[in-house]
């Protein structure tokens, strides 16, 4: 009989917060085969790794069960640490007690706890029959796409060209550089944005294993890690030109396809039906792209600027609940750019507590210096906005005067705006990527796995995964960049070695199997005087098509067999 | 006697390991509640399931079976939809065959991302199942 070792995870308190994770080791201690039954705060730290490894020869242990989090996350964790203790990797079973029992069932204590002890269980059931298996291997096309050519995407595949891979660009806009090519002058650079788009791009598009393709869209996918089949359309670059389509093989993709400025709604602090109302992204225009020694603004001097932050972010639920991260610090450093650049300018930041984190917070401490005013306001208590006949005035409750009112007549005022999600989420709807509670797409983890997607060859970068600043962006491309190289570099992958076998006493050739194949893997043979079916293990892909169509049930599945999938069944019952 | 009634028939979903799982997982990962007796097992491909398994199922008490199909996202091709439906409709006949009602068997196709979806097409059959198997109990 097996000697199996079962680890149920707090994960801090993700699971024990809602799964009494004592009540499921107590409950599965003595399920035939278990040897080892542990708790742990954290299944996958190195401590309880090398636990793991040392209970592993300890106890002479075949097999292991971890329940913790969903197999996306740490089913390869395991699988390895199962290897340090001289076990073959596919004789571990995981048990997802966390996306699947604490946190699907988080209403509901007794019903979780109930639930992971059955998901132990099964993963038990299936762990007796899991044998010593060897990973196929499969050609990657050393190929990389990235789609959106903004400053990430560009940075990415700068990135993955250093590394003497074919990069694609797909840019659906006639020109690359996104927001950032619309930007003036930066904090932390003395470039300015489009000066700095133009430097990456120019250094890119000389190089032989770039290919940029402006203008294009992807239209469809089709495969998976390492052989991706990309279809591109093309819009005719001038009248009379046609659509171009083609398709390209590609072994992984980063997306990295931005974010939009969140538009205020007409009214929403009298944007649009006030003319000395603007948003963010226009005002930052309007310093960069204005010269002389004033201001002007619709033919107006203007002196007075009021900032209302957090217009689009940090809503109520149902509303962009998130903070946006890069606005405080942008409307900072576009307000001390305005006073240096012009003359009479006086700064009023209305704003719900500073975010300027790390090296960001000199430009507040910049801006104070500079004699820029700073009031904060309560959520529950926005500023108002109302004339004298002449100007606007903007009343605030300064919460840190005790909540004295103040109003202050303003030549300008900007509502500072936040990111939101792009709408146009085709790629995401194609690709399959999941997004978050924010509707960005969403990454696997957010420290462990940062720029990996659920499906496996794609990665995200930038500002389509959350709201990011330009360095930021850049450092997840990198990052992204290098993931999606990582899967394709050898120029082969390994696959899991799933694959159909044939009990060949039951076969008697009938053909069925043949015809349910999508891969042609099955084929007749002559075996001792008998004709009967034999999978070929390079062509099969272990989708297990053939098994239900095989009249005796002669087709079973490698780690999908009957007696595993019957005796998880009987468990879970 | 309320503490009594049944509110959660007991499911058992085959959900794919690469559409349909990540859909559920993050339908967990949203807190988005279903009822706690619905159990998953994981299988390559929507179109890989033996009718002898949901068969075996609904012998050991399952009140329904759930099949997360892959649909037209399968990543081992198109005819997956089709095939599932196949085994889906060898399935009821079996099931006929041994006075098992059929809807009791549902099948939809839920993708990496349709966790809102999976979601509302389980309460719907939790519904379902406890209002035609639990309805004494009510």
């Amino acid at each position: 009989m097996k000697r199996l070792g079962v680890y149920i995870c707090h994960c801090g308190g993700n699971i024990s917060d809602y799964v009494d994770v004592e009540e499921v080791r107590k409950a599965v201690e003595h399920e035939e085969g278990v040897v080892l039954a542990k708790t742990t705060m954290f299944a996958c730290s190195d401590s309880n790794q090398n636990d793991m490894v040392s209970d592993i020869k300890k106890h002479k242990l075949d097999g292991v069960v971890v329940a913790s989090c969903s197999p996306k996350l740490h089913l390869v964790t395991f699988r390895n640490v199962t290897e340090r203790g001289d076990l073959n990797k596919y004789t571990y079973v995981h048990a997802n007690i966390r996306e699947q029992a604490s946190w699907a069932h988080s209403d509901d204590k007794q019903g979780a706890t109930g639930k992971a002890i059955h998901l132990v269980k099964a993963a038990i059931a299936k762990s007796r029959y899991a044998e010593p298996l060897y990973p196929n291997q499969i050609e990657a096309e050393k190929t990389i796409a990235v789609i959106g050519a903004g400053i990430a995407g560009l940075k990415a595949a700068a990135s993955i060209s250093d590394k003497n891979i074919n990069v694609i660009l797909i840019e659906k806009e006639n020109r690359v550089g996104g927001h950032a090519a619309e930007l003036g002058d930066l904090f932390m650079s003395d470039e300015k944005g489009y000066d700095l788009v133009n430097r990456v791009y120019n250094d890119i598009v000389q190089r032989e294993n770039v290919t940029i393709l402006t203008g294009s869209e992807v239209i469809s996918s089709k495969g998976s890690i390492g052989d991706f089949t990309l279809k591109i359309r093309k819009r005719p670059q001038n009248a009379g030109d046609p659509v171009e389509t083609m398709e390209i093989k590609v072994g992984s993709m980063v997306v990295a396809t931005g974010f939009e400025s969140y538009i205020p709604k007409e009214g929403e602090f009298d944007y649009v039906v006030n003319e000395n109302v603007i948003a963010l992204p226009e005002f930052k225009l309007l310093v960069d792209k204005s010269t002389g020694d004033r201001l002007i603004y619709k033919g107006k001097t203007i002196k007075n600027i009021v900032y209302i932050y957090c217009v689009g972010s940090r809503q109520n639920e149902g509303g962009n609940t998130y903070c946006s991260r890069f606005c405080c610090t942008s409307v900072i450093h576009t307000s001390i750019e305005a006073k240096k650049k012009f003359k009479n300018i006086y700064n009023i930041h209305l704003n719900r507590g500073i975010r300027t984190y790390g090296k960001q917070e000199l430009l507040y401490a910049e801006s104070l210096k500079m004699g820029d005013i700073y009031l904060q306001f309560d959520q529950t208590t926005p500023p108002e906005i109302t004339s004298n006949g002449k100007n606007s005035i903007v009343t605030v409750t300064d919460i840190l005067s005790e909540g004295k009112k103040m109003s202050v007549e303003a030549d300008l005022i900007v509502l500072v705006t936040g990111m939101v999600p792009r709408s146009d989420q085709s790629v995401g709807t194609m690709l399959k990527i999941p997004k978050g509670r924010d509707k960005f797409y969403n990454e696997v983890h957010i420290k462990l796995r940062p720029v990996e997607t659920v499906i496996d060859g794609i990665t995200i970068a930038g500002a389509c995964q959350g709201p990011k600043n330009i360095s930021e962006s850049v450092n997840s491309a990198l990052s992204a960049a290098t993931k999606s190289f990582s899967y394709v570099s050898k120029g082969t992958l390994e696959t899991e070695p799933i694959i159909a076998v044939i009990n060949e006493d039951s076969c008697s050739w009938c053909g069925k199997c043949l015809e349910a194949c999508p891969f042609d893997a099955i084929e007749k043979r002559n075996v001792n005087s008998r004709e009967i079916a034999v999978v070929n293990s390079s062509v099969c892909k272990g989708c297990g098509m053939c098994a239900p169509v095989c009249p005796p049930d002669a087709i079973n599945l490698i780690g999908y067999r009957n007696e595993e999938i019957i005796s998880m069944i009987d468990v879970l019952a | 006697m309320t503490g009594n009634l049944k509110k959660s028939a007991k499911i058992l979903v085959f959900s794919t390991e690469k559409i349909s799982d990540p859909a559920i997982d993050m339908a967990g990962l949203l807190k988005l509640h279903y009822p706690p007796t619905v159990y998953t097992i994981t299988i390559p491909c929507s179109s890989g399931i033996k009718p002898s398994w949901i068969l075996h199922a609904f012998e050991k008490g399952f009140d329904g079976v759930f099949i997360a199909a892959d649909g037209s996202d399968c990543v081992y091709g198109e005819t997956c939809t089709e095939k599932t439906g196949n085994l889906v409709s060898a399935a009821h006949e079996q099931m006929k065959a041994k006075d098992i009602e059929p809807a009791r068997l549902r099948m939809a196709a839920i993708c990496s991302v349709c966790s809102e979806a999976f979601v509302k097409q389980i309460r719907s059959f939790n519904e379902y199942l406890i209002k035609t198997l639990h309805a004494q109990e009510l």
